[in-house]
């Protein structure tokens, strides 16, 4: 949560500057989105999207949905986008308790349905993105993991996440498919937990998301299983009933599922659904 | 501690104007209204969540909830693990409380301001600074590993560290402002009757400020007991072995709130029943 807020008070600022920018530049460029509007900005009032769009998004959107909002911001010079990334659970727990969201994106159909349970979201959610599991070993990968067997090995420090997360509970599925028993050293409170015991090297390997293993750059290697395939994760996104901005609301989950969107998420690991 | 009893004997005067000018009820009740409402407010917005706690509660549930042995592990674990880190707190911090309070170097005040800095910072930073220093490819994890085979991250030694280090620094600043506060010239009383200056120390001051000591590892086992960042990114989270009552409710929290709260009751009640019956007993003594 810490760690989430003050990025997303460093986003705040930034998107603040960058869209001060944009809208500094809006007289004098023409805008790729806002068709017809272009060297007029001042226009129809209605068909220009404005003011701010407050998206909650699980914290492994993180680098996709940031790069997604700076491209919402291109192409709607005068709207900013406002990204708060935490756990789903800990994100709509929020909403149902009355956050001050526009948009929910969610790491499983659990957490969505949490929200959805409340009638506090419009229309149904769609799918927009997949996850698969991967195994994330230290870098050179010493211990020659190469499937998910391999971590029942003893000796070898695997780390988990707790069954009551999305990470947890797809890596019980795929240990459950396979009929293996793993005993962890430990149960990590969410997925970026987990990543961050391999990448400071206190455990061996960790079973987490393949845009986790994406983001962790060199900081981790990558080992796909065969067994991953059988607990894919479904994030849904859906626009929530106390939206403040429906419209631009509207235009950013356009934006997420259009190809330029995928094609951002792709980048992070995402796979198409 | 014993500034909750100068206001009551400070306001003699203070009570006197007011019973001229409004007729307020006399003696120590006479509260000016300034400090009436704020103060009353305070302490409704200290026991608010707390009642809602125990409005929330599915008292149904509760004895199945609290017989279930992952509970009975993590209470159990919890309240070993404050324990011990408070005796790691006492073993160690009234040394350095006492270097602090009796001793002249240079950088004293640097010393003391790092010393009290686990207090403001965020827990999971105390435990990713734990993992660097020791964990097994800490600065020097590494040479517990290699040395002697012992990985520290990932048992309950790791817990009981994670919460002698947020723990601590409470323990310290209590001793010390104890210390202060006692009269030195006992000790050197003691020394120039012949006693060496550890003698003194155990034989002088340590009686004088038991009290002091009491109460700072009331404070510390409380904050042990409640330590959540700090544990979990440096010791993990695994059932009987890490996995402390805060943790245990943070996790219920993801997909069972109800069984969250009642975790949270039992902490609660835990934590009252020991600050209760100790404050009582040491702290309003200091």
């Amino acid at each position: 949560m810490i760690r989430s807020m003050r990025r997303t008070r460093r986003m705040l600022q930034l998107t603040g500057a960058g869209s001060a920018l944009l809208m500094a530049l809006g007289a004098c460029s023409s805008s790729a989105g806002s068709s017809g509007t272009a060297g007029k900005p001042e226009e129809p009032a209605s068909a220009r999207l404005s003011g701010t769009v407050t998206v909650f998004a699980a914290a492994s959107l993180t680098e996709s949905f940031t790069a997604l909002g700076k491209e919402f911001e291109k192409q709607h010079p005068g709207t900013r986008v406002s990204l708060d990334f935490a756990g789903s659970d800990t994100l709509a727990a929020n909403i149902t308790s009355g956050a001050p969201a526009d948009v929910f994106a969610a790491a499983s159909p659990r957490t969505m349905a949490m929200v959805t349970g409340k009638k506090d979201t419009i229309g149904t959610p769609v799918t927009f993105v997949r996850n698969q599991l991967e195994i994330a070993t230290v870098p050179g990968n010493p211990h020659g993991v190469s499937s998910l067997k391999d971590l029942t090995r003893s000796g070898l420090k695997v780390v988990l996440c707790d069954k009551t997360v999305p990470c947890g509970a797809a890596a019980q599925k795929a240990l459950d498919a396979s009929g293996l028993k793993l005993t962890p050293v430990s149960y990590e409170q969410d997925v970026k937990g987990a990543l961050t015991k391999v990448e400071l090297k206190e455990a061996d390997a960790a079973v987490v998301y393949r845009t986790d293993v994406k983001a962790a750059g060199d900081g981790v290697e990558g080992v796909e299983f065969a067994e991953s395939s059988k607990a894919i994760n479904d994030y849904p996104i859906a626009l929530l009933k106390n939206a403040q901005n429906t419209r631009a609301a509207k235009a950013f989950i356009t934006l997420v599922r259009s190809a330029e969107g995928r094609k951002i998420l792709n980048q992070s690991g995402f796979l198409t659904p | 501690m014993t500034t909750l009893h100068e206001p009551g004997a400070a306001a003699g005067p203070r009570t006197g104007r007011t019973r001229r000018g409004r007729g307020a009820p006399e003696g120590r009740r006479g509260a000016p209204f300034p400090l009436l409402v704020p103060g009353l407010l305070a302490l409704a917005f200290l026991l608010l969540p707390l009642l809602a706690l125990l409005v929330r509660a599915p008292w149904r549930s509760l004895p199945h909830l609290l017989t279930s042995p992952e509970v009975w592990q993590a209470l159990q674990l919890s309240l070993v693990s404050a324990t011990a880190a408070t005796a790691v707190s006492i073993a160690l911090g009234v040394p350095l409380a006492w270097l602090l309070a009796r001793t002249d170097f240079p950088g004293r005040g640097l010393v003391r301001a790092l010393v009290t800095l686990p207090l403001v910072l965020p827990p999971v930073v105390g435990g990713v600074a734990l993992l660097l220093a020791l964990g097994r490819n800490g600065i020097i994890g590494r040479w517990l590993d290699a040395w002697f085979g012992i990985t520290l991250p990932f048992t309950t030694t790791a817990v009981v560290i994670a919460e002698a280090f947020v723990a601590m620094p409470f323990l310290v600043i209590s001793v010390e402002g104890t210390l202060r506060a006692a009269d030195p010239r006992y000790e050197e009383a003691a020394t120039t009757l012949g006693a060496s200056r550890f003698t003194a120390f155990r034989r002088v001051t340590l009686p004088m400020i038991a009290p002091g000591i009491a109460a700072g590892a009331v404070l510390a086992w409380a904050r042990a007991l409640g330590e959540f960042g700090a544990t979990i990114t440096f010791a993990g989270n695994f059932p009987g072995r890490t996995r402390t009552m805060p943790l245990a409710v943070y996790l219920a929290l993801q997909n069972d709130p109800e069984a969250a709260v009642s975790l949270s009751l039992v902490l609660l009640v835990v934590s009252i029943a020991v600050l209760a019956g100790l404050r009582d007993r040491w702290m309003t003594g200091a």
